[in-house]
């Protein structure tokens, strides 16, 4: 009996060592490594597969929704509380304008093996970030009502409206589409989407001067008030995990929502039905235009600059054994659309590669943007609850932008 | 006591103060006169994923060199104060000049950021503190009459909207006043309106924030009634029953005039906490419709990829005088009360 046991114990104590032989590679003897990312399941997977390597560094990882409130003055802070910080392209700039990341190149040189050369995010000749998924916002929708109702899959966000009337007129649903309108970030980031479909520039060309408020403007704020008409009359408290459970509940058949959420939308939980009946198209073009009302990302990590070269050696490690994995890849191929070589898209991968496909645009990666979306965000409401025009709208958003930028010595 | 002892009692709760409070107010003080450099921009090829561009980056190496001189960064004086997302001096004289009437004078200016946070943070106040004030009031009063038996019990159910966490309680209410909630819905059924939306409507939105304002603080009003109720002496309370005071009469005329120097108390505080009206709006996602002063503040440091120190800081000085002004006529008149009682 007691030599049974003994065996038992021999086997397991051989299957961890063996376990963890397959991590020989990584051999990272020192350093700690903190990690700040948002909290999506692509994520929770990327950083988990770097956790498998960290050897005997210490590894800390802080998953939050709330990232980019923590992100700068976690950073600015000497020594930064985090090594490494997974952004994606509107969150680098922030990191960008202060200073707060270090180039990667001979990191990268050293040890990226197996990381692809379209993975780099190069500023100025020098490698900032290195990506690992694509991320877009594109159509959801209800294979089940539309067949029913004998209507086409929608292209155009005028096609997603006359659908959206047909489902409200038919009885079916009251609310037939969702998006994340949610007042601040989510419905700026809605606005944002139209106007660059609209062919919308944001700025003067090569300036920081604000150029939102004209005839592309007022298309675009007109067509999200028509869509919002057609979503549950809560839109502008609903954020992206708000639509989900919309959606999951049957209340909605046309969805602008993130390709990284589709994993969710697409599990087990709920109801199977509505599940099965789920399918994911390319982004929406809008008023006759070529190009996708929606704009690409990609997510990336960054390396901390006030921090030690050990700490970034060490975290930079363990995050390239993670961002060159093929195994992670193949395991977790419908959580998102990895970058990473030996991917292969799957059914839930549609929605980035139509998008990359009809030529969308990646979100501008311009130092002032963040504060036209903070702008957006808060002055294009009152248009939409009905109580001013829109050029008035735009007007408060430009003269909102401008008083910020000036404090930020962009004007 | 003496001004001596008086004077050692107070010192580690002076100091403390000027520490955690005194000095940082004097540093966001100094922080809401400066702004950002000028940033020097340069022209770069970035290359991501999905090709190469040629944009604009923050020049580091200039960039690093202004900061290191001037750390604080450029001195802007009042100009933060008077730009557009504040007081807005130059836009409101221009709508001064180009309305044609009144109203539509009124309605540009209350379009402006700050008024419009301003006039939510009054319009809070001015419904919440007499209304606290009054149902205060009233519980303890009822609470008072009751047999002593169920009074723990009564009074440890009516703290209750304050011990719970401010987002927890404006969350709860936040799901049942939801369209598919269980008040939400009932609403639109009771209405027969399908689009009826308690969040949607500013009205309704403010409407809410108040009566939720008015849940949540009552039970501090009523706590320090309740105590103040207890002092009430008997034998004059007594004397008018025999004299055949009514109910009313005794409450007007010995309870109030008793209690008047603790209802001050309680209505500085409460009018102090009301401006500062911030957990609901988040609680209640209520930002497109309803925005306070410290929401303004909290926007600036969180809500901004970029946060704007200059903004937050002039905005918390300007809560800060707006408290004072709110409070000079109650302070001023305890102030005088003082002076005649010596």
């Amino acid at each position: 009996m007691r030599e049974t046991n003994m065996k038992k114990i021999l086997i397991s104590l051989l299957f961890l060592l063996f376990g963890t032989s397959a991590y020989a590679d990584c051999n990272i003897k020192s350093g700690s490594i903190n990690i700040l990312a948002n909290d999506f399941p692509a994520l929770r997977t990327f950083v988990e597969t770097a956790k498998g390597c960290k050897g005997s560094a210490d590894f800390k990882v802080t998953h939050s929704s709330e990232h980019n409130k923590i992100a700068v003055p976690a950073l600015t802070a000497n020594p930064s509380e985090f090594s490494a910080r997974i952004a994606a392209n509107s969150s680098i700039v922030p990191l960008m304008n202060q200073d707060l990341i270090r180039p990667l190149d001979d990191l990268v040189k050293k040890y990226g093996k197996g990381i692809q050369d379209s993975q780099l995010i190069t500023i100025d000749g020098k490698i900032m970030a290195v990506a690992f998924m694509a991320n877009t916002q594109h159509l959801y929708y209800r294979e089940d009502v539309l067949k029913e109702l004998g209507i086409a899959v929608p292209k155009t966000y005028e096609e997603v409206v006359a659908a959206s009337e047909k489902i409200r007129a038919s009885g079916k649903m009251q609310y037939p589409y969702a998006a994340a309108y949610k007042a601040g970030w989510n419905l700026a980031e809605e606005f944002v989407n139209m106007y660059i479909g609209h062919g919308g520039e944001f700025f003067k060309a090569g300036t920081a001067q604000p150029s939102i408020n004209n005839a592309k403007g007022v298309a675009t704020l007109n067509m999200l008030k028509k869509l919002a008409g057609l979503s549950n009359p809560d839109y502008l408290t609903h954020d992206s995990e708000a639509i989900k459970v919309e959606w999951e509940s049957g209340n909605v058949a046309l969805m602008t929502l993130w390709a990284s959420r589709s994993g969710t939308l697409l599990d087990d939980d709920g109801d199977a039905k509505i599940t099965a009946a789920t399918k994911l198209t390319g982004p929406a073009t809008v008023a006759g235009g070529n190009i996708p009302a929606a704009t690409l990302w990609w997510d990336g990590f960054t390396l901390a600059k006030n921090r030690s070269d050990a700490d970034a050696e060490a975290t930079f490690r363990a995050l390239a054994h993670a961002a060159a994995n093929k195994k992670m890849v193949a395991d977790a191929a419908d959580q998102a659309v990895w970058l990473i070589e030996g991917f292969k898209p799957g059914p839930k991968s549609i929605g980035v590669i139509e998008a990359v496909k009809m030529k969308a645009k990646p979100y501008p990666m311009l130092p002032q943007m963040g504060l036209m979306h903070g702008a957006l965000g808060s002055e294009i409401v009152e248009f939409l609850q009905g109580k001013e025009s829109a050029e008035q709208a735009l007007k408060d958003v430009e003269a909102a932008y401008m008083s910020k930028a000036k404090e930020q010595g962009f004007l | 006591m003496p001004n001596k002892t008086f004077f050692w009692f107070f010192l580690p709760t002076g100091l403390a103060m000027i520490l955690f409070i005194g000095l940082p107010i004097i540093s966001t003080g100094i922080q809401s006169f400066y702004a950002q450099h000028d940033q020097v921009v340069k022209e770069v090829k970035k290359c991501d994923p999905f090709g190469c561009t040629v944009s604009i980056v923050v020049d580091q190496e200039k960039t690093s060199k202004i900061r290191e001189e001037k750390p604080l960064g450029k001195f802007n004086g009042f100009g933060t104060y008077v730009d557009r997302n504040h007081l807005a001096i130059e836009e409101i004289g221009k709508f001064w000049s180009e309305t044609n009437s009144f109203g539509e004078f009124v309605d540009q200016v209350t379009n402006l950021p700050f008024y419009k946070a301003l006039i939510f943070t009054l319009t809070y106040c001015l419904f919440v503190t007499p209304n606290v004030l009054l149902l205060g009031f009233i519980i303890a009063l009822s609470l008072n009459a009751v047999t002593r038996r169920i009074r723990g019990p009564l009074i440890f159910g009516t703290i209750l909207p304050m011990i719970v966490t401010p987002l927890v309680g404006s969350l709860v209410l936040f799901w049942m006043i939801d369209a598919e909630g269980i008040i939400g819905a009932n609403l639109q059924m009771l209405m027969d309106d399908p689009y009826l939306s308690l969040k949607s409507s500013k009205t309704l939105t403010w409407i809410t924030i108040i009566i939720y304002g008015i849940w949540h603080h009552s039970p501090f009003a009523f706590v320090v009634f309740y105590a103040a109720l207890q002092t009430v002496p008997q034998e004059p309370v007594e004397a008018a029953i025999i004299d055949g005071a009514s109910r009313w009469q005794r409450v007007r005329h010995i309870v109030l005039p008793h209690i008047y120097p603790v209802v001050t108390f309680v209505a500085l505080i409460s009018l102090m906490d009301n401006f500062r009206v911030f957990e609901p709006i988040i609680g209640f996602s209520a930002e497109g419709s309803a925005q306070s002063l410290s929401w303004l503040i909290y926007d600036n440091l969180v809500n901004e990829e970029v946060i704007l120190f200059g903004s937050a800081a002039a905005t918390s000085m300007m809560t800060i005088v707006g408290i004072a002004i709110l409070l000079a006529p109650v302070l001023i008149r305890t102030w005088k009360e003082f002076r005649t009682a010596r």
